[in-house]
């Protein structure tokens, strides 16, 4: 297990930026209202009428090199088996260095007092189930895997597209890869 | 040894309990108390139960998660062939319909005058005896067919089928004249046969894909997008023409920004240079169709450079994308579209394409259009009265509109207006439509609805519809209830089930037995002899040779899958005079019509104003779904696009409130001002389906604004009757106050 | 994509998230400066006493410890209020990750205060120190003796005690500014010259603070000499900040911005750099040159500074990475 290295792949060539990714996170991750744990990002550049458009599908980036983690006092951001990257409410005082240190903004306060934000889903990847956003995109243009692995969908995919991370060079070392 | 001190060894000894101790700290995480357990959100449900969705009217197989007599989630049944697994966000966003705290919980009847949304609470039993005893009424009065039933969504076949017993024909839906109806009359005038819901399109196999206004991606019917992006990913080239810079034209290798109005200008320059260069599919045009040499002749003076003054798009790129599409014939699809009713010409455009796609060959060929096929199903044994031998209301259809070949919901409207149709509609059943926003030119709506001599309307939400009406009956979800077996014409044929998944909240009732009591009241108890639906569907599914248990317990059986195209083997046959494809229908000539569509220019707007284009956007289903909280969590208001240049030139900023005001002095709710690169100068577009005003929808209400309100002009389809909405203009003017 | 002609649309609006960060309010910055002040009394406090080898000459100064670590008590009130799942806050205290200066300050403060405490034990008078002795409640609990033996123990490790309290001012004033240092997402604050600034703006008002209490001559030209001394390495610690950022990457720019035209200009330049830092340092040195009579105008201007600059960079820092 500590051999894995999870990681999402998302296709912006086919994101149709639908939001079913958002909506199907918040229902199986029971996301209080108002909150989202993954968003849609659609970027238009140039002048009318030669514009170019990317959709992206974004959450926490799971990073290998996490601020996060290294911001958290109590050590309730830590990376888990896989690589990923989770919070334990129980020890999350509600500190906010972690959202101080994200460069995503990928995190919130949970009514309940915790920080939180997407696991992967975690819960359903352990019994070998797909995370729910991969598992209901109309578009099929989501991958998740172990990037370890030189046969997943995921590695194939990085060693056979063009593609890029979010916000490099803040050297965060992410495991969310958009292929262009 | 007797060195050893009692007292050192107590030291020694201590010291090597606190150091074992200290020791398996670590390796055990302090005895468990610094581990990180793996937090589960605990969705899944206790029990899984298999249907399809209502939130749009494609009818995605799900799955509905239960969990203490609740639903945790909705997600898609991997074995269904419309979903696939995956769902649009509608899907998942059903548990925001059933847990809707606006929802209808009791019958209500009117107290007030009708539109002033003063009803009381009242038994299943006093409301249906009112709804029967009008409805007799009204049978005895001035006979069956003066009751009109309109009806959006798939509960509603109950309905259609006491309609039927009940002895009238007048049955419409809002999708015929009001969206797709003249395309399925084009493509039949064409082809023999309409396209269909779900369409018969192979896009996953197309190398090339033009849409012409089409903007899937935000029209989000599920299996239409899976289809589209995976041709994208097969490497298929796009061509969108759309006056606005959809998700679609973001993907697209050609993006044509055409002057709206005018598509039909550019459908005919495609097929001159087709025709002219001799690109078109030679061997299909030769066995299948006739007309040629007419259509050739039609084309000779529709040169790209016309088509260019026109439409504002190059002759160079017009030739291009000429080339491309042929280039990939047979496997280039023209997509037909889905809500094709804008200027009045519409069954033409959609003839048009036709034309076009039969030129690539596509028509009945792997990456064009296949030829679906059906299970088939039993019938439930059952008396029916006689049919009476009517022509529904809207028949001056008949004469004024003579191919249609569904009814218009608008006709029926009209007629229920005394003394302009062939006989006076005097009562409507309304199932799951809300009228105010689908009909163009609300006011008239609101003027036929005070004709009438009863009105009731079935619905789950209270939309602005059930203001007017004098009894309202609130139906179950359909997460709640057991609807008509869902058999489609597709690819892959199939059955699937609705069958509930909890209990109906509220006093609600399905429509099934609001229609049964119905009938049971009217003397037609006969037409209804089953108990409920369960019995009613169980039947069928046995007398068809399929198991129920099965059936209940997957959601969907799948059919043999049978040849679908030319390629596999089918031998085509055209429903045509001609039984061929007519590129040139000598039955419109006769008709008076255009045998070749013709263009004609569209009006340009009035100097500052802009027309007004409409759409969807991918999280909701018209107005039916913008009370839905959970949905409108990532979209809750509509803007208004405009041009950026245009704004600024007009002084206004990105994201302030405006209002609109149409050619006709209506002005529109606020609404924000989406200020952007991605559209045309020369018109604006929304959302369509907010400026809710009902008390009810209190999520709803007072939200963004309504593009129905604005479109008091429509340009009816001389064809077939189908209303062109995208022919008013808006002024745009900042909100004072 | 050009961000600079981009349209960027994006559903997420989490709240204290978007439409950009806003996850702390006053609590912070009130607790920085009371921080930074408390460091600066301590570390002050202590090496005056080292080099003097005296106890302070005014009473207000020999009690300043005493006074800090009720500051100080102050400011970690602001810190739990801060606390989004207070009941947890024992968990601080069940671990220690080097990699967070939080989990730092965290143990920092409980070195503070043994350390300020005994300190503020062994600069007593004996007439103080009998005052304490004999305060009731010790005298009803019967714990003459242990509060005895307390002075005792100060007395014998003094000079133990005044190093581990500069030492933990000093930490204490260095770590509140890596607190926001270390946060590389806001580019207004990644950079670890913050630490010497938080510690040098905590000497400054702490000098200031002890200034307001009016002490006896060579101890007032002592602090203003020091609080001078800090004003201008923070002027030059505050301009090596805005070159750095000025001459970053195109995010750092955007940031420099913000004090340099942006939203933040006015109030920055005028409160902190002006009022905070400028004016009380001419009025300083025109009062050690001309023997002028000191008021406490300075040292309240100083401390409004001190606060002034947390306010506006914590504020500012929360917009700084403002892509959408």
């Amino acid at each position: 297990m500590s051999d894995v290295r999870y990681a999402m792949v998302i296709d912006t060539r086919l994101c149709v930026s639908c939001k079913a990714c958002v909506l199907a996170c918040q229902a199986e991750n029971d996301v209080p209202e108002g909150f989202c744990r993954d968003w849609l990002v659609e970027e238009v550049s140039g002048t009318f009428p030669d514009l170019s458009a990317e959709n992206r599908s974004e959450r926490c980036n799971h990073c290998s090199n996490a601020p996060c983690v290294s911001a958290c006092p109590t050590g309730a951001s830590h990376i888990a088996d896989g690589g990923v990257v989770l919070v334990n409410h129980d020890k999350c005082t509600g500190c906010k260095a972690c959202i101080g240190a994200c460069p995503y903004d990928a995190r919130y306060v949970h009514p309940d007092g915790y920080v939180d934000k997407c696991t992967f889903c975690m819960h359903r990847v352990k019994d070998g189930r797909q995370p729910a956003c991969v598992e209901v995109c109309p578009t099929a243009c989501m991958y998740f895997g172990d990037l370890n692995d030189p046969k997943s969908d995921v590695a194939r995919m990085l060693r056979t597209r063009k593609h890029k991370v979010l916000r490099p060079e803040t050297g965060t070392d992410p495991n969310v890869f958009y292929l262009v | 040894m007797s060195a050893m001190k009692r007292r050192d060894f107590i030291k020694i000894g201590g010291a090597s309990a606190a150091a074992i101790t200290l020791g398996s700290a670590l390796p055990t995480k302090f005895w468990g108390l610094d581990a990180n357990p793996l937090h589960n959100p605990g969705t899944d449900g206790d029990t899984v139960v298999p249907t399809f969705c209502e939130l749009c009217f494609w009818k995605c197989g799900v799955l509905a998660h239960v969990k203490d007599g609740r639903v945790t989630k909705i997600v898609g049944n991997p074995a269904h062939p419309l979903s696939r697994g995956r769902l649009c966000p509608r899907g998942t966003g059903g548990t925001g319909l059933l847990y809707d705290p606006d929802r209808l919980q009791k019958p209500l009847i009117r107290k007030g005058k009708r539109g002033e949304q003063k009803f009381v609470e009242a038994t299943w039993d006093e409301a249906l005896d009112v709804v029967a005893e009008n409805m007799a009424k009204i049978r005895d009065k001035y006979g069956a067919e003066a009751m009109a039933l309109y009806s959006h969504g798939y509960g509603g076949s109950w309905f259609k089928h006491l309609m039927k017993s009940y002895g009238s024909p007048n049955v419409a839906a809002p999708s015929y004249a009001q969206c797709r109806g003249p395309r399925e009359v084009g493509f039949r005038l064409t082809f023999g046969d309409g396209v269909g819901s779900p369409e018969s399109t192979d896009m996953e196999n197309s190398r090339v894909i033009t849409l012409i206004g089409s903007h899937l991606g935000e029209n989000m019917h599920n299996t239409q997008v899976q289809d589209f992006t995976r041709a994208i990913d097969r490497g298929a080239d796009l061509i969108v023409v759309d006056p606005r810079h959809s998700i679609a034209a973001g993907k697209a290798r050609y993006w044509l920004p055409i002057k709206p109005g005018t598509d039909l200008a550019l459908l005919l320059a495609w097929m001159h240079v087709i025709v002219k260069e001799r690109l078109y599919d030679r061997d299909y045009i030769e066995q299948y169709s006739t007309g040629l040499d007419k259509l050739e002749a039609h084309l000779a003076d529709k040169t790209p450079e016309w088509a260019y003054t026109h439409t504002t798009i190059r002759p160079r790129v017009i030739r291009e994308t000429a080339r491309l599409m042929a280039g990939a014939a047979p496997a280039s699809l023209v997509h037909p579209g889905r809500h094709v009713t804008w200027y009045g010409d519409d069954t033409q455009r959609s003839r048009a394409i036709a034309i076009l796609n039969a030129l690539l060959g596509s028509w009945g060929r792997k990456g064009g259009f296949c030829f679906p096929s059906k299970t088939k199903l039993a019938s439930f044994p059952h008396e029916s009265h006689p049919y009476p031998d009517v022509l529904p209301a809207d028949m001056p259809r008949e004469t004024m509109y003579p191919f249609a070949d569904g009814a218009l919901a608008s006709g029926i409207c009209d007629a229920s207006i005394p003394g302009t149709a062939g006989y006076d509609i005097k009562g409507w059943i309304v199932y799951g439509t809300n009228l105010i926003q689908a009909l163009p030119n609300p006011e008239n709506t609101i003027k036929a609805i005070q004709e009438l001599d009863f009105m009731v309307a079935v619905d789950v939400l209270p939309a602005e519809i059930t203001g007017w009406a004098d009894v309202v009956l609130p139906e179950s979800t359909y997460l709640e209830r057991m609807d008509e077996l869902h058999a489609p014409a597709y690819r892959t044929p199939f059955v699937a089930l609705r069958q509930p998944v909890v209990e109906p909240m509220f006093d609600s009732k399905p429509g099934w037995w609001m229609a049964k009591e119905l009938g049971k009241r009217l003397e037609l108890e006969d037409c209804f002899p089953w108990k409920d639906s369960e019995e009613y569907i169980r039947e069928r599914v046995q007398q068809s040779g399929l198991d129920y248990e099965t059936l209940a317990r997957e959601g969907v059986i799948l059919g043999k899958e049978e040849p679908a195209f030319i390629e596999d083997g089918i031998v085509p046959s055209f429903d045509t005079p001609s039984g061929k494809i007519e590129l040139y229908s000598e039955q419109l000539a006769e008709a008076g019509f255009d045998p070749v569509p013709s263009y004609t220019p569209p009006e340009e707007p009035p100097p500052g104003s802009f027309r007004l284009l409409f759409g969807r956007a991918p999280t909701h289903t018209f107005g039916r779904t913008t009370n839905n909280r959970f949905l409108s969590s990532v979209y809750d208001e509509n803007e208004i696009w405009v041009n950026a240049r245009m704004a600024e030139e007009m002084g206004l900023t990105d994201r302030e409130k405006v209002v609109l005001i149409n050619q006709d002095g209506v002005r529109s709710e606020p609404i924000s001002l989406k200020a952007t690169q991605r559209i045309r100068p020369d018109c604006v577009y929304m959302v369509h389906g907010y400026g809710h005003d009902a008390k009810g929808l209190t999520f709803a209400r007072g939200r963004g604004a309504s593009d129905s309100r604005l479109v008091t002009r429509f340009k009816t389809d001389p064809l077939m009757g189908g209303t062109g909405m995208n022919v008013n203009f808006v002024s745009i003017e900042r909100v004072t106050a | 994509m050009n961000t600079n002609t981009a349209e960027i649309v994006t559903t997420r609006h989490n709240h204290l998230i978007d439409p950009h960060l806003h996850i702390w309010g006053w609590e912070i910055p009130a607790y920085l400066f009371l921080g930074g002040m408390v460091a600066g009394i301590l570390i002050l406090t202590a090496l005056t006493a080292l080099r003097s080898g005296r106890n302070p000459g005014s009473r207000p100064l020999r009690l300043m410890p005493m006074v800090a670590l009720g500051l100080l008590s102050l400011g970690m009130a602001a810190l739990f209020l801060d606390l989004e799942y207070k009941l947890h806050v024992f968990r601080f205290y069940l671990a220690f990750l080097p990699s967070s200066p939080m989990s730092w300050g965290s143990w920092i403060l409980v070195l503070v205060y043994p350390a300020a405490f005994l300190m503020g034990l062994t600069l007593l008078e004996p007439a103080e120190r009998t005052a304490v002795r004999m305060w009731k409640p010790w005298r009803m609990l019967g714990m003459t003796g242990w509060v005895d033996r307390l002075f005792a123990f100060a007395d014998s490790r003094r000079r133990g005690i005044l190093i581990a309290s500069l030492v933990a001012g000093a930490c204490l004033g260095i770590y509140t500014g890596l607190l926001l240092g270390v946060l590389g997402a806001r580019p207004l604050w990644n950079s670890t010259l913050l630490g010497p600034l938080f510690l040098v703006s905590g000497i400054s008002t702490g000098a200031a603070f002890m200034l307001l209490f009016r002490p006896r001559d060579h101890e007032h030209r002592d602090l203003v000499r020091w609080d001078m001394a800090a004003i201008g390495a923070e002027l030059l610690l505050l301009g090596l900040l805005l070159i750095n950022l000025a001459t970053g990457p195109q995010t750092s720019q955007a940031a420099a911005q913000l004090f340099l035209g942006g939203s933040w200009t006015g109030a920055f330049w005028a409160l902190v750099v002006i009022a905070g830092l400028l004016v009380p340092l001419v009025m300083e040195v025109l009062e050690q040159r001309k023997h002028l009579n000191p008021t406490a105008i300075s040292a309240a201007l100083v401390l409004v500074g001190g606060i002034s600059l947390r306010f506006i960079l914590l504020m500012a820092g929360q917009e700084s990475l403002g892509v959408f």
